[in-house]
């Protein structure tokens, strides 16, 4: 096939694509609505049609997701919760949009350090995953994971890993496991435009590709590798593309609405499960907070944080044409009322539940003992 | 002589500063090291590059690609510090440190050479767990061809950091959390120190106790344990893990017969064993008693923070040790 640079197929200004967004600072005009997809790719993303029960359920977890990261960094500041804690305010749109198009009793998901809200969007309990952040036996993890290294095998969610980029070949081989059972099953692999820059990302893509293997490249591009802005580390930024060379199509959607990564998904799902190999999707989407609690995040203004927070939250966008859709205020601040007392629940369970016992340094060290 | 009290950490940035303004093929990179993105994630590269432009350049996060450009270019005659921000980080590189920077002189026959540091930050008791906390200084010291520095106190965090970057050969630099917040007068013209070269923190007759890194910050706490328990303790701070320096510590070890080595490393097959082992070949039949190892158990770095307190030898653990050596 021949690759001609590619037309811009959604921004209305019909200028080429990538050349004029290389290079440009975060924004909430670059987002709404702006869909990018390279020529293999299986066509473009349409907003997802949701019921008004779909709908009530992604505000719910977006919110959920929204208030349990803001407890936990509140427990952070107080000192209940050490170690590093990144929080995944602002990107809450990409986890439920995407994870809500799985076959949760088939699909598998593996992601990076920023995982609470990805373990949230699975429907897993809020007090263990809260438990595991302040270390206590009764985390999903015992308490010997925390905040980076969470895991629930029982819903094929197989971490929260630490090593940048280090997800992305175990997510090859969790989709290596679907095509080998023939179970009909895709894995979602999630990394940062910070791992796309990872060598290790680019052995995966040509062994999933070759062997065609049912996995969705998922990036969250939140525009910031730690504290590099993706223009200052990336060559190539438009992310969607950085499967070209190895013949996997790219589709680019804006990440901070619910509906465009829901819809994104389920094209993408048809393609994987379709046996047509992996496919990459870009989320574009933005973290309010610092990289992790420790970072005081000054490679960015306030204003751009500020610009984000208001034209683009995912929240409030969904909530937004709720309302327009003829909910009642009333009802959304019920459930917010919901989401807080479940919040605070977990926190409470958290701070409550006892201390990891010694003897659990040396259990599960291997499947037997030394 | 005039004094400045620093932190480790500003050890190394003022070492850095000297020796960039010293040498122009001095060169800096690493993930968010530019100011621009705050000097690194402690800070260490701040204000390089305002000073010094282009030699100072934060990278992807890419660390086969950080190790390996520093081979590159120093292959070529510059003199490239390159930070991993975690020692854990290494692992992604591991290819490049050791079977590029420690090998390449030896493979080419002497043609060249890899004066390149690697600067990585470790240490558990942060809570930052299995994959951000490891203390790998034996991984590397058993590499030929690679030289490892780990200090503990910041005069030697400058002095050591200078002598790396002069060093002609690849070394490790570990810069460990437990070592980072116990400020000191260092002189403003500390220059380089030798590497190879332990450091006696205090003199003893009763045992000697081998340590570096963060387990040096440990066992000063353990100071007046000691003391209390009647053991006059003669304390080593290593410095350097490879080459380590065997005639400071067999000479200590012969005077007290008795020796305790400890370090933040999973005790089993960790650094302790290799100077235990060379103490038993050379003084048998002189010790008062079998050299002892403190380390962490064979456990990844857990989470939660009692466990974490119970991984780390503690000071009590290393006064508990001393006792059992004289009873």
């Amino acid at each position: 096939m021949a690759k001609t640079p590619q037309k811009n197929q959604a921004a209305p200004s019909g200028k080429t694509a990538g050349q004029d967004d290389k290079g440009s600072a975060p924004s909430s005009d670059r987002l709404h609505g702006h869909t990018q997809v390279t020529d293999d790719a299986p066509g473009k993303p349409e907003l997802y049609d949701a019921s008004e029960d779909e709908m009530l359920e992604f505000y719910r977890q977006m919110l959920l997701i929204r208030r349990f990261e803001e407890k936990a960094g509140q427990l952070y500041g107080l000192g209940l919760i050490g170690g590093f804690c990144h929080l995944y305010i602002g990107q809450e749109a990409v986890a439920v949009g995407l994870q809500s198009a799985l076959n949760g009793d088939l699909d598998s998901v593996i992601t990076g350090y920023r995982d609470h809200g990805h373990m949230l969007a699975y429907g897993l309990d809020p007090k263990v995953i809260m438990a595991e952040l302040t270390g206590r036996q009764a985390g999903i993890s015992k308490g010997k994971g925390g905040s980076m290294h969470m895991f629930s095998v029982e819903h094929r969610f197989y971490g929260g890993h630490g090593i940048v980029g280090a997800q992305v070949p175990l997510g090859s081989g969790l989709a290596f496991a679907h095509k080998y059972r023939g179970d009909g099953g895709a894995c979602l692999a999630y990394f940062g435009d910070g791992a796309a820059n990872q060598g290790q990302v680019y052995e995966a893509f040509n062994m999933a590709e070759l062997w065609k293997l049912p996995i969705i490249f998922a990036i969250e591009n939140n525009q910031y590798a730690m504290g590099t802005s993706v223009n200052r580390s990336s060559a190539e930024d438009q992310m969607f593309r950085r499967g070209q060379s190895f013949r996997i199509p790219g589709i680019q959607v804006d990440g901070m609405d619910v509906l465009a990564t829901r819809g994104a998904a389920e094209l993408a799902l048809e393609h994987v499960r379709g046996g047509n190999g992996p496919i990459i999707l870009e989320l574009k989407t933005y973290r309010y907070r610092g990289h992790s609690m420790s970072d005081p995040a000054k490679y960015r203004s306030r204003e751009e944080v500020q610009e984000m927070r208001e034209k683009s939250d995912p929240i409030e966008r969904l909530k937004a044409k709720m309302i327009a859709d003829g909910h009642s205020e009333d009802d959304l601040k019920k459930i917010d009322k919901e989401i807080r007392g479940i919040v605070s629940d977990a926190a409470d369970f958290a701070e409550s539940s006892p201390e990891p016992d010694l003897d659990e340094l040396h259990t599960d060290v291997l499947v037997e003992s030394y | 002589m005039s004094t400045t009290k620093m932190h480790a950490i500003q050890g190394v940035n003022a070492a850095l500063h000297q020796a960039m303004a010293e040498d122009e093929k001095v060169l800096v990179l690493g993930e968010d090291i530019a100011d621009p993105e705050g000097g690194g994630i402690t800070g260490a590269a701040q204000g390089l590059s305002t000073k010094f432009g282009d030699r100072v350049r934060s990278t992807p996060i890419s660390e086969q690609a950080i190790v390996g450009a520093a081979i590159g270019a120093a292959m070529a005659g510059y003199k490239p510090v390159a930070e991993i921000m975690l020692m854990n980080f290494t692992t992604v590189a591991m290819d490049m440190i050791f079977n590029h920077a420690a090998k390449l002189r030896f493979m080419s026959g002497g043609q060249t050479s890899v004066p390149i540091v690697i600067r990585t930050l470790t240490g558990a008791g942060w809570q930052t767990a299995g994959q951000h906390a490891d203390h790998l200084e034996g991984w590397f010291a058993h590499a030929a061809g690679i030289k490892v520095v780990a200090p503990s106190s910041p005069a030697d965090y400058k002095g050591l950091m200078l002598s790396c970057i002069q060093d002609p050969d690849p070394c490790i630099f570990i810069e460990s959390a437990g070592t980072m917040f116990i400020p000191s007068e260092v002189d403003d013209d500390q220059g380089p120190i030798p590497l190879g070269k332990a450091r006696i923190v205090q003199e003893g007759t009763d045992v000697t106790l081998v340590t570096w890194s963060s387990q040096c910050i440990r066992a000063q706490m353990a100071l007046e344990g000691f003391a209390e328990a009647g053991v006059s303790v003669e304390l080593i701070d290593l410095r350097t893990i490879s080459p380590w320096d065997r005639e400071t510590v067999l000479a200590s070890a012969q005077k007290t017969g008795r020796v305790l080595i400890a370090h933040e490393a999973v005790r089993d097959f960790g650094p302790g064993a290799e100077i235990a082992a060379t103490i038993n070949e050379e003084l048998f039949g002189k010790l008062k008693a079998p050299v002892r190892r403190l380390g962490a158990p064979k456990c990844p770095v857990p989470f939660a923070k009692a466990l974490e307190d119970a991984y780390i030898v503690q000071p009590a653990d290393m006064i508990a040790a001393v006792k059992g050596l004289m009873s």
